[in-house]
């Protein structure tokens, strides 16, 4: 559960391009909701995420997850909770490492890494089989480094990556802006499954309409670093794309 | 042979060096200028602690630890007063200048009669195939134990966070400890290597780590451009080529030195060969 309780940001404060990028915004997410957020750009989207895993610091207000305040926490030490997909899939993996290796990371995201080789036999197997379910034919290269993998295998392996260990809370910055239509929607598809799956909750930022439409349980419209709209469930699936269109009239 | 065996015994004394180059320059990407002050910082404490009779396996790690503690006040410079890497190294080993000064209490110790490392062991018989076979044993082990320790889950957080950090703090990994951890390995190893030459060379001088970070990043480059052309991918062979580099390096430049090149060149030409390094494969993929 994440609960945000009045957060103001406001970038450049006393100076002439000073810009409140969030007003005094309170939010409840409740476990197991997956919610769309939607926006124009320079909204406040992206801010409210960077707020809730720690990269930026409030200007003002309270930051809870599953109860805790973690207001002051930095951003690594958010991730016992949190597990992210990032806009830019170079973001979310480290190139120069094997897969392998990547997963390795991650399964240790809410542990410790100590001076012992974790990287063993039934490791692998756990990862192989793990990556199998994705029917991309990756399995096999486990041992190769991220970087030779395109945009859409890296967003679905680092998908599958937060799943590597305990997890709470997902936030997806706009995880699918860089990919192509098809691989867009296996990264989707594999998104809604794996919520579904683990019982996550989950915080997903796009910028396509019909997305905001197809996925999640809850709608979140933000403008000018205020919440405009918020539907539930049932609001949200009376909801046709024209209605949409016309809130960014 | 004779003249073969000196230049490949350097550059297994400077092999450690290069190893902490190899951290910081291929794991992290910054170019540690620390290491000129540390290498001479390493060189300087085992001049003035095996000249007070203190036995060389003590000081060993005397002179890593203080080398380990220049390369952590970098980090430190670096990470949390958010002081670009290369000029918190250049303080750092402007800084040590004195210190190093200070702790040799002139420019130059000689080491006479002090019982040296290469003195201690004896693996074979001819005194200068000795000293070879300790610098062998040395990187090796040295070799074994840092590919061990990049393989571990820490160690693969430390290759992370020098790659992606965006990635490594989503995971969990406070990058600023990585940075300073990283910074100090390094610096323990140049020191290590400051350690060895001194014996090796059997004195310490104030001005014998100028430049020494280009040796280590020629070395480092030399060995990245062997890991290209046979494209190897595992962590332990990466840093075996390192140790390669280190030997083409020195190769290099003894033969340089006995085609009969003025020895006061020897800076500019080191310099010179770096440059070549760095440049053909980007002349290289350029014309690709």
């Amino acid at each position: 559960m994440i609960v945000l309780d009045h957060i103001v940001k406001v970038f450049n404060k006393g100076k002439v391009n000073e810009t409140t990028a969030l007003a005094d915004v309170s939010l409840q997410i409740n476990k197991g909701e997956f919610v769309v957020m939607i926006g124009s750009n320079g909204s406040g989207k992206t801010t409210l995420l960077n707020i809730i895993e720690g990269a930026q610091k409030t200007s003002g207000g309270r930051v809870f997850i599953n109860n805790n305040d973690v207001t002051g926490l930095p951003e690594h030490k958010r991730s016992k909770w949190i597990a992210r997909v990032f806009q830019n899939p170079y973001n979310g993996t480290a190139s120069e490492l094997s897969v392998l290796d990547n997963f390795r990371l991650a399964a240790l995201r809410t542990g410790s890494r100590k001076l012992t080789i974790g990287i063993n036999g039934s490791f692998q197997e756990t990862v192989t089989e793990k990556i199998a379910t994705l029917g991309m034919g990756l399995e096999n290269k486990i041992h190769l480094p991220m970087g030779g993998f395109s945009g859409g295998q890296r967003q679905a392996l680092t998908l599958l990556m937060c799943t590597m260990d305990h997890v709470d809370i997902l936030l997806l910055d706009e995880p699918t802006a860089a990919l192509d239509p098809k691989s867009a929607a296996v990264v989707l598809r594999l998104t809604e499954q794996l919520i579904k799956e683990y019982s996550l909750t989950a915080l997903f930022i796009t910028h396509n309409l019909k997305d905001a439409l197809q996925y999640g349980n809850r709608l979140i419209q933000m403008q000018e670093g205020k919440i405009m709209r918020d539907l539930n469930a049932a609001e949200k699936a009376k909801l046709a794309l024209p209605d949409m269109y016309e809130w960014f009239g | 042979m004779e003249f073969y065996l000196t230049a490949l015994q350097l550059a297994l004394c400077l092999a450690p060096m290069c190893m902490g180059i190899f951290i910081t320059m291929k794991i992290f990407k910054i170019p540690d200028i620390t290491t000129d002050g540390s290498y001479t910082l390493g060189a300087a404490v085992t001049a003035v602690l095996l000249s007070r009779q203190v036995p060389v396996f003590v000081v060993l790690p005397a002179s890593m630890i203080m080398g380990a503690l220049a390369g952590t006040l970098t980090g430190f410079i670096h990470t949390k007063l958010r002081i670009d890497a290369l000029l918190a190294g250049i303080l750092v080993m402007t800084g040590l200048y004195s210190i190093n000064l200070i702790i040799l209490g002139r420019s130059n110790v000689p080491l006479i009669n002090v019982s040296t490392i290469f003195g201690s062991l004896h693996l074979l018989s001819n005194e200068g195939y000795n000293a070879f076979a300790i610098g062998l044993l040395a990187v090796i082990l040295l070799m074994l134990l840092l590919t061990y320790v990049l393989k571990t889950d820490f160690g693969i957080a430390m290759r992370a966070a020098g790659n992606s950090e965006t990635m490594t703090s989503a995971l969990g990994i406070n990058n600023d400890k990585m940075k300073i951890l990283g910074l100090a390995i390094a610096n323990g190893l140049t020191a290590l290597s400051g350690y060895l030459v001194a014996q090796y060379q059997g004195f310490s001088d104030i001005n014998m780590g100028i430049g020494i970070v280009i040796t280590g990043l020629g070395s480092v480059l030399i060995g990245d451009a062997l890991r290209n052309w046979f494209s190897v991918l595992a962590i332990g062979a990466q840093i075996g080529l390192v140790i390669a580099g280190s030997a083409v390096f020195q190769l290099v430049l003894a033969l340089t030195l006995s085609a009969g090149v003025d020895p006061n060149l020897l800076k500019l030409i080191t310099a010179s060969f770096v440059l070549v390094i760095v440049a053909i494969p980007r002349l290289t993929k350029k014309a690709a």
